[in-house]
């Protein structure tokens, strides 16, 4: 086998990992916007009050720090992970400027993550459990980037 | 085809999602609260059963349907009474019964506050049962706890007991569940202030001091 047929094939293989984990970045994308669109519904029903008989949610989902104006922050996670599911999405179909900006959105969702888990953790004292998922979902996201999404 | 399925695949997920949020929405939205104007009128017939705390003739009232296990209930219950300790004497409080079938020992502690209630001591049995609640509401047998709390308060707790058990007690607690419904209460805290429900999605210690202040602002006591 020529060493140009050797690295064709390597090339190749490279390509289809990557593919797949696009797929997987979009698939997990998916339980963010799962998550946030229901996050955004509780806000605009005004069941945050409830928020599954959990006064840690109320504490956090009723906060100032839940809203952006009359803009609840979950409907911009929506926005976020509509956007790393597309660009996942044409990354994996072979669409080098998706690829690009997808690391880009990654590595802003990941800083906005830190900054609302220290808002959790320092400021309010409380965690909610449906905003600790959307981080453990960025988390993962992050970890695909670094695993090997980043270096297209 | 290879081409358009990105598109189609994203077109797929966006209209799913924009989709399944207005079916969640339809399904979670709360029905529009509007107290009919003879509303106080017509509880004003049983007003010995009514909780009120604060001035009698104060020109706002703040109407809470609450359940005393509801965690953001819990919550609020601190500040509401801030409040009426601040805007005293131009803010009453009044509580409703509205325990959810979904709490355990909702019910039950309904009833404690109401036989507190029949000696004289219904507030400090509804502080009491708000500031212990995250004990009370995980314990097996409840019960107890709400005797011991009784006792706390130096309630003669053999009356206490008899009274939970009452009827006059349950059909209290029933009524206020009753009057909610007819209002359309679906969930707790509900809040009326003069009448007119404040929006489920500002019920946070701000937003009702900013409305209850507004409130006061707009009708002075004379």
């Amino acid at each position: 086998m020529s060493a140009h047929l050797e690295g064709r094939i390597q090339q190749l293989s490279v390509s289809r990992a990557r593919s797949i984990l696009y797929i997987l970045a979009a698939l997990v994308s998916l339980a963010g916007l799962a998550d946030a669109t229901y996050l955004t519904v509780l806000y605009l029903t005004g069941e945050t009050a409830l928020c599954g008989g959990s006064p840690d949610c109320f504490k956090v989902l009723g906060s100032g720090y839940a809203h952006i104006g009359r803009i609840p922050v979950a409907g911009f996670g929506v926005i976020g992970y509509f956007g790393v599911f597309s660009l996942a999405t044409f990354a994996g179909f072979g669409y080098a400027g998706a690829r690009r900006l997808f690391v880009w959105l990654i590595w802003a969702m990941f800083a906005v993550t830190l900054w609302f888990l220290f808002v959790q953790a320092v400021l309010l004292h409380a965690f909610c459990r449906y905003c600790l998922l959307s981080a453990a979902v960025v988390f993962l996201l992050t970890g695909l980037v670094v695993a090997g999404l980043s270096s297209d | 085809m290879k081409r358009y399925l990105p598109f189609i695949i994203v077109a797929a997920v966006g209209l799913l999602t924009l989709g399944s949020g207005i079916v969640l929405y339809r399904a979670k939205r709360p029905p529009t609260l509007t107290a009919s104007t003879g509303r106080s009128e017509g509880r004003q017939t049983d007003n010995s059963s009514m909780h009120i705390r604060g001035h009698a003739d104060a020109p706002v009232t703040l109407e809470e349907f609450g359940d005393f296990q509801c965690p953001p209930c819990g919550v609020l219950a601190g500040p509401i009474k801030q409040l009426e300790t601040e805007y005293d004497p131009h803010l009453r409080v009044i509580f409703h019964h509205f325990p959810l079938i979904t709490h355990q020992h909702a019910r039950e502690a309904a009833c404690a506050a109401e036989a507190a209630g029949l000696q004289g001591r219904f507030w400090e049995m509804h502080d009491l049962l708000y500031r212990e609640q995250a004990v009370w509401s995980k314990a097996a047998d409840a019960r107890q706890l709400f005797n011991s709390f009784a006792g706390t308060l130096k309630l003669n707790v053999d009356r206490f007991k008899k009274d939970m058990e009452s009827d006059e007690v349950k059909a209290r607690v029933a009524a206020d569940q009753e009057h909610g419904v007819s209002l359309g209460v679906q969930n707790t805290p509900t809040i009326f202030l003069n009448n007119r429900a404040l929006e489920p999605t500002s019920l946070n210690p701000g937003n009702i001091r900013a409305a209850v202040d507004a409130a006061v602002k707009a009708k002075p006591s004379t």
